[in-house]
């Protein structure tokens, strides 16, 4: 029992981090109607820029304190993304507008490449590490219900911790702030917004930028628990079927979807997994979303879906 | 001057419809299918023949099937390298597990076993299109990925799952020379374009062009979305499989599931916006540019470094071939959504009005 727990619980983390990946997905999908495939590499550029940045600034101006080198090397992360977001609208989107999902989903490919090639260019291809000083200790908790307690990760509970502060503040500014009501008017309806004078292309800006830095917080946590690399793009993948599972325009969706996917996995692997000769974990999510867009195409909490000529 | 179609009168229906209503187009393919046929294999030395021409026109095989799904009936598919899997590795299977045989018969049996895996992952697109069927075939890009590198029956129990074949011949011609292989690839790949181009522009080739258009209203004028759908799968996935086979038996001659990963799929969609969504011809374009570019790119980023002083690495080489090819495909999505193709003809039309053109 308390090693299914355990299962759950790691499954649960790994959740947790597909969540933050599909939020991006869906802040994106929402306001602009762009099936953005670039999420996986902004996480990874945004990753790179943080790791990069936390070692080489305090080499340039020759500081002591591993908490401001952070700190400056987040900010410099955050621009980066910044900059990403409005050359993306400038360069891309603004060209694109009123074309078929198809062919921006397509032109979010060619991003991907662009932002892997730039990011590897610039920032260097080898394995780098993030540290933002999270503990790497294990605790144990429960031992008075189970023998021996559960083995949790501390740094699984900050992250899971992060994620949820970063969802609480992402509802709150769209639901009260008024760039937010913005947002959500644009996401409704392009044409109706613009008719009422909301501008557009900055909306697109501002939520692209957002959409960088729930990538840039989720290469944080992911970063700093394995390292970060190219592979963190094929991990950054799986957060497709999570979306498809909770329903590509709701934000509950992504976090439901993310820990169904993550707890079906790990539970999955190690149960399943022996019969058929282990790593299902590869294609699990996939062929789950795949099953699940047979009976509900729209997901779990998506808008349902209506044909028109 | 010489490009215009004067005093070139059609009298019957059948002439209006062919394939190439300009004499002077059917001089031309006829010159470049002579000149790829014998003049290639005449002058072409052992490195072109294994680093460009095999690749290209085993890839523009591949091609043709992608564009059948993606540019014409209007499904995307990001599990084209698992199609080409499926048929490596059946193709593989029937050519070594049955005594005597014939290399063709595997390659097509490959084929079929992809057209059964692809109409399989096909089938979410009758309920689904867009967005949500690019993530039901990656389903089918992972799933073959871990399958052939884990379920040991595919690959002969191998340990790495790396298989290899050797002893190929064609009705009692050996093919082991760089010459040989490409002649047999070229004549499958033009066999297989022929084929294509006569569907596409038959009855089911506009059904399923309708169905990208807009397949609600198709399906109102009469069209069964299911058959117009399973069909540009099955179609697609059948090519894709034999130019799979095709990869793993003539390119690589040994080769293991990676061969086919998520990037090959990646790779072929890019051929098939570059060179031109709905096009035949474009496939060949879209395949060239795709094959030739990183040779180019390798020969010519170096040089450039050299120029300003620079060394690049070749992890620097490969960085920036991503981002070329990155910033290619949004610049074609933006200024030619139809790809080289369409330059083909806006050229072709010049050509025809020049040097007069009022």
């Amino acid at each position: 029992m308390a090693f299914f727990l355990e299962t759950v619980f790691g499954g649960l983390m790994a959740g947790m981090l597909y969540s933050l990946v599909a939020l991006g997905f869906v802040l994106i999908f929402k306001a602009s109607g762009v099936f953005n495939f670039a999420q996986g590499a902004m996480v990874l550029f945004a990753a790179l820029a943080m790791a990069r940045f936390s070692e080489w600034i305090p080499a340039w101006i020759g500081i002591d304190n591993k908490f401001l080198a952070n700190a400056l090397a987040f900010v410099v992360a955050a621009l980066f993304m910044l900059a990403f977001a409005y050359l993306v609208e400038r360069w891309v989107l603004r060209h694109l507008v009123n074309q078929e999902g198809v062919t921006l989903l397509m032109a979010t490919l060619g991003i991907t490449y662009f932002l892997d090639g730039l990011g590897q260019t610039i920032f260097g291809s080898a394995v780098y590490k993030i540290d933002v000083g999270m503990p790497k200790e294990p605790i144990f908790v429960f031992d008075t219900v189970f023998e021996g307690g559960l083995l949790v990760n501390k740094e699984d509970l900050i992250a899971a911790l992060v994620a949820a502060c970063l969802v609480m503040a992402l509802s709150l500014f769209f639901q009260k702030t008024s760039t937010g009501r913005a947002l959500r008017a644009v996401a409704d309806d392009h044409q109706a917004a613009q008719s009422i004078g909301i501008p557009l292309n900055r909306m697109w800006v501002i939520v692209w930028f957002v959409a960088g830095l729930t990538a840039l917080v989720a290469g944080i946590i992911w970063g700093s628990k394995i390292g970060v690399q190219f592979s963190l793009t094929t991990v950054a993948l799986k957060a497709l079927p999570v979306i498809i599972l909770g329903g590509l325009t709701s934000v509950p969706g992504a976090i439901i979807g993310g820990l169904i996917i993550g707890v079906g996995e790990k539970v999955s692997e190690v149960y399943l997994g022996p019969m058929i000769g282990g790593g299902i974990e590869l294609w699990f999510a996939y062929v789950l979303a795949l099953v699940f867009l047979l009976f509900r195409p729209q997901g779990l909490f998506g808008e349902k879906i209506i044909d028109r000529v | 001057m010489f490009y215009r179609e004067n005093g070139q009168f059609k009298t019957s229906y059948l002439a209006d419809q062919q394939i190439f209503p300009i004499a002077q187009d059917r001089w031309a393919i006829g010159l470049l299918l002579a000149a790829a046929f014998v003049g290639v294999p005449l002058l072409a030395d052992e490195y072109l023949f294994r680093a460009i021409l095999i690749p290209f026109v085993i890839l523009s095989m591949a091609a043709l099937g992608v564009n059948i799904l993606v540019g014409y009936c209007g499904q995307i598919s990001l599990g084209s390298g698992a199609f080409m899997a499926v048929g490596a590795y059946m193709a593989y299977n029937t050519f070594v597990r049955i005594e005597g045989m014939p290399m063709l018969v595997a390659l097509l049996s490959g084929g079929f076993c992809a057209m059964l895996v692809g109409i399989f992952f096909g089938i979410p697109s009758l309920r689904v299109k867009g967005l949500y069927l690019a993530v039901a075939t990656l389903a089918a890009q992972f799933f073959c990925d871990w399958a052939f590198a884990r379920i040991g029956w595919f690959t002969n129990d191998s340990s790495s799952g790396s298989v290899a074949v050797s002893g190929l011949s064609l009705l009692g011609w050996k093919i082991d020379e760089p010459s040989e292989k490409y002649l047999f690839c070229l004549g499958l790949t033009v066999i297989t374009a022929l084929l294509a181009k006569n569907l596409v522009r038959s009855a089911i080739g506009r059904e399923w062009m309708a169905i990208r258009d807009m397949d609600v209203a198709a399906a109102v004028i009469g069209i069964r979305p299911m058959y117009a759908k399973l069909s540009a799968f099955a179609v697609s996935s059948f090519i894709v499989g034999v130019a799979g086979a095709l990869w793993g038996f003539i390119h690589l001659g040994s080769w293991e599931p990676a061969a086919f990963s998520i990037d090959r799929s990646f790779q072929l969609l890019f051929i098939v916006i570059i060179g031109g969504l709905g096009s035949i011809m474009g496939a060949f374009f879209g395949a060239a540019f795709i094959v030739v570019l990183p040779i180019v790119l390798n020969q010519l980023l170096p040089a450039l470094g050299d120029l300003v002083g620079l060394t690049v690495s070749t992890a620097m080489i490969s960085h920036a071939e991503f981002m070329i090819f990155g910033a290619l495909i949004v610049w074609f999505l933006i200024a030619e959504p139809h790809g080289l193709a369409k330059l083909w003809s806006v050229g072709k039309q010049k050509l025809r009005l020049w040097p007069f053109p009022h």
